[in-house]
């Protein structure tokens, strides 16, 4: 369990931040550029000091400017993976990876050849880090703070500098050190898609001060936070599980707090636990149930908040037995007369699900609360 | 082909001690001051910085003379050698060696200061997050990544203690056997009437060997550079 509270003035730029995280789990710390989120992290892991407030791990204080305590990062436990590799050039793989081993006690998390098998990075061991791919560095980079048997792991945009490919082929790895490890892990992002993917909470960012917390799902569907999390991609964020695949169409059948929901075939066990994105723009409003439609998936609900947007569009957030958004043009909210309370069906375009908005089963087939 | 004579053999010989001695010795406190002007901010520092380049703007005399004041043999600092350790310095060739290493130390602290504000200092915060204390950053990360900045320095220094004439001169005489190296043997020959061949011979010499030198310390420098992997061989620092 993490909670950290603290001030610091860097120039113009005041950082005033306080929030907590559970004991495991992924935390994601999500904001615009100059939010503030890397001057959190480099205070939690002592590289930068607060003027005031108190940071704790478990019991541990690592900073608390009323008793004096301010560990340094040499003693907080704090595994750190930075925006670059930041791998020690004149050393091979090995010795970067074992190079925060020496303060292990008795026994880390982690040995030598778990972290070198949960990565996959045994055929690299002998290599010096300027041989590496963008995509293994990052994977180093994380077996190293691992290795050094922290009780958290900080990540700073580890996937910023890599392309697309490079992306996919290191957020697996992630998941899983998450689940396996079951540390807690504070994510900074500003990459939606990678915290609908990693994220179990978020923590939104704004100009130094926290501007939300909370689980990935309700941050997701509060409207106020709507341009922090952006429009574009915004939508809500369903938790739901494969019920059946039907191999004659193509597709998989999955249970979400709304009811059953087509999307096209997944490559993915029944019972696993998914996360899946359904974006406002992909939802569409009726009166009626329609009878004569294309559209599969239709949720009966109401209409909870209506967004006081300007322009054409608004955002409609509905409650389907799961917060779910819609956007409409202002005439049809005008013509169906809708206002928060009203009865709607929401329409669900199956084909709108693609790969990308899906999520793996982080909890290995164990449902979320 | 040249064969030496015992003369500039022995002067050959005493040039490379005292330069050995000189750079060796100085190493230590090369290697901490350039970390200090590199990575601390003390008051003062400015001050330091000037009072460690002093030598490579005075007069190499003034050096001599100031070292004599301190090192001689009624010097406070001498006497203090002398009535604790029992080590005489001047007029010996531990005194050349003392004058070669002021002399050579600017040289040798701007190299390495060079080098080590070279290194990122974001490893050495990773590091630190790993759990390595300063003492071991500075063995595991600082001092390798700024070891071809440090061999330079050593270079430069090396070359710069054997040719070093006028603080020695000043401070330790010119002495056969004692502190007659390379330079001072040079300039003895010059100043006797038809010494101009054993001059010349002694020129020769010493051209030899700082080329030998500098050529060694590129050649270390790449390879140096290469196990820190760098793609490019050149020196880009110092």
């Amino acid at each position: 369990m993490l909670e950290v509270r603290i001030r610091r003035r860097l120039g113009a730029f005041q950082l005033d931040a306080a929030f907590s995280t559970g004991a495991k789990g992924i935390t994601a710390l999500f904001g615009r550029s100059g939010a503030g989120k890397t001057t959190v992290v480099n205070a939690l892991a002592g590289l930068l000091r607060p003027e005031s407030g108190r940071i704790s791990v478990g019991d541990r204080v690592l900073f608390d400017s009323e008793t004096g305590v301010d560990l340094a990062a040499r003693h907080r436990r704090v595994g750190y993976v930075f925006q670059e590799d930041r791998l020690f050039p004149h050393m091979t793989v090995e010795r970067n990876l074992r190079y925060g081993m020496a303060r292990n006690r008795s026994t880390g998390a982690l040995t030598f050849e778990q972290a070198v098998d949960l990565l996959d990075i045994g055929a690299l061991l002998g290599r010096q880090p300027r041989a590496l791919s963008g995509g293994e560095k990052q994977r180093v980079a994380i077996g190293r703070a691992l290795l050094s048997d922290p009780d958290i792991v900080l990540m700073d945009e580890p996937l910023a500098s890599l392309d697309a490919g490079r992306k996919s082929e290191i957020l697996p790895f992630i998941e899983r050190l998450a689940d396996e490890l079951r540390l807690p892990v504070i994510y900074v992002s500003h990459q939606m898609d990678e915290i609908v993917r990693l994220a179990d909470s978020v923590v939104i960012m704004n100009d130094g001060r926290v501007a939300a917390v909370g689980p990935l799902e309700e941050v997701m569907s509060r409207l106020d936070l709507r341009p922090l999390t952006g429009r574009y991609e915004a939508g809500a964020v369903l938790t739901t599980t494969v019920r059946e695949h039907d191999l004659t169409f193509g597709l998989t059948r999955l249970s979400t707090p709304a009811g059953l929901m087509w999307v096209p075939h997944l490559d993915a066990p029944l019972h696993t636990t998914l996360r899946v994105r359904v974006r406002a723009r992909d939802v569409s409003l009726a009166l009626s149930r329609p009878t004569d439609s294309s559209i599969l998936n239709v949720f009966e609900g109401t209409v909870k908040e209506i967004g006081q947007e300007d322009g054409p569009q608004v955002d409609v957030l509905l409650d389907v037995g799961a917060p779910l958004w819609a956007r409409v043009t202002r005439k049809s909210l005008a013509e169906l007369r809708l206002a928060p309370g009203s009865p709607v069906f929401a329409l669900i375009k199956a084909v709108a699900i693609d790969r990308y908005s899906v999520g793996p089963g982080r909890s290995g087939g164990r449902l979320r609360r | 082909m040249l064969t030496l004579t015992p003369l500039e053999v022995e002067a050959l010989g005493l040039s490379l001690r005292v330069a050995v001695w000189s750079v060796g010795c100085s190493l230590p406190f090369g290697l901490a001051v350039g970390w200090l002007l590199a990575r601390r901010d003390f008051p003062g520092k400015i001050l330091l910085d000037g009072l460690v380049h002093l030598p490579l703007v005075l007069p190499p005399v003034a050096v001599g003379y100031v070292l004599l004041v301190l090192l001689g043999r009624n010097g406070w600092l001498g006497m203090w050698l002398r009535d604790w350790f029992g080590i005489t310095v001047a007029f010996t060739w531990k005194g050349a060696a003392v004058a070669a290493a002021v002399m050579a130390f600017p040289l040798m602290v701007r190299a390495i200061r060079l080098s080590m504000e070279a290194v990122d200092r974001r490893l050495e915060a990773a590091a630190g997050t790993l759990g390595a204390g300063p003492v071991r950053v500075f063995c595991t990360v600082t001092l390798p990544l700024a070891l071809p900045g440090l061999l330079t320095g050593a270079v430069l220094a090396f070359a710069r203690s054997l040719g070093e004439f006028g603080a020695t001169i000043t401070f330790v005489s010119n002495i056969a056997g004692e502190t007659r190296t390379l330079p001072l043997a040079l300039y003895t020959l010059i100043q006797r009437p038809g010494g101009e061949a054993g001059a010349i011979r002694l020129a020769v010499v010493s051209i030899v060997i700082a080329l030998a030198a500098l050529v060694a310390s590129e050649l270390i420098a790449r390879r140096v550079h290469r196990g820190l992997g760098r793609a490019d061989g050149r020196q880009r620092h110092a």
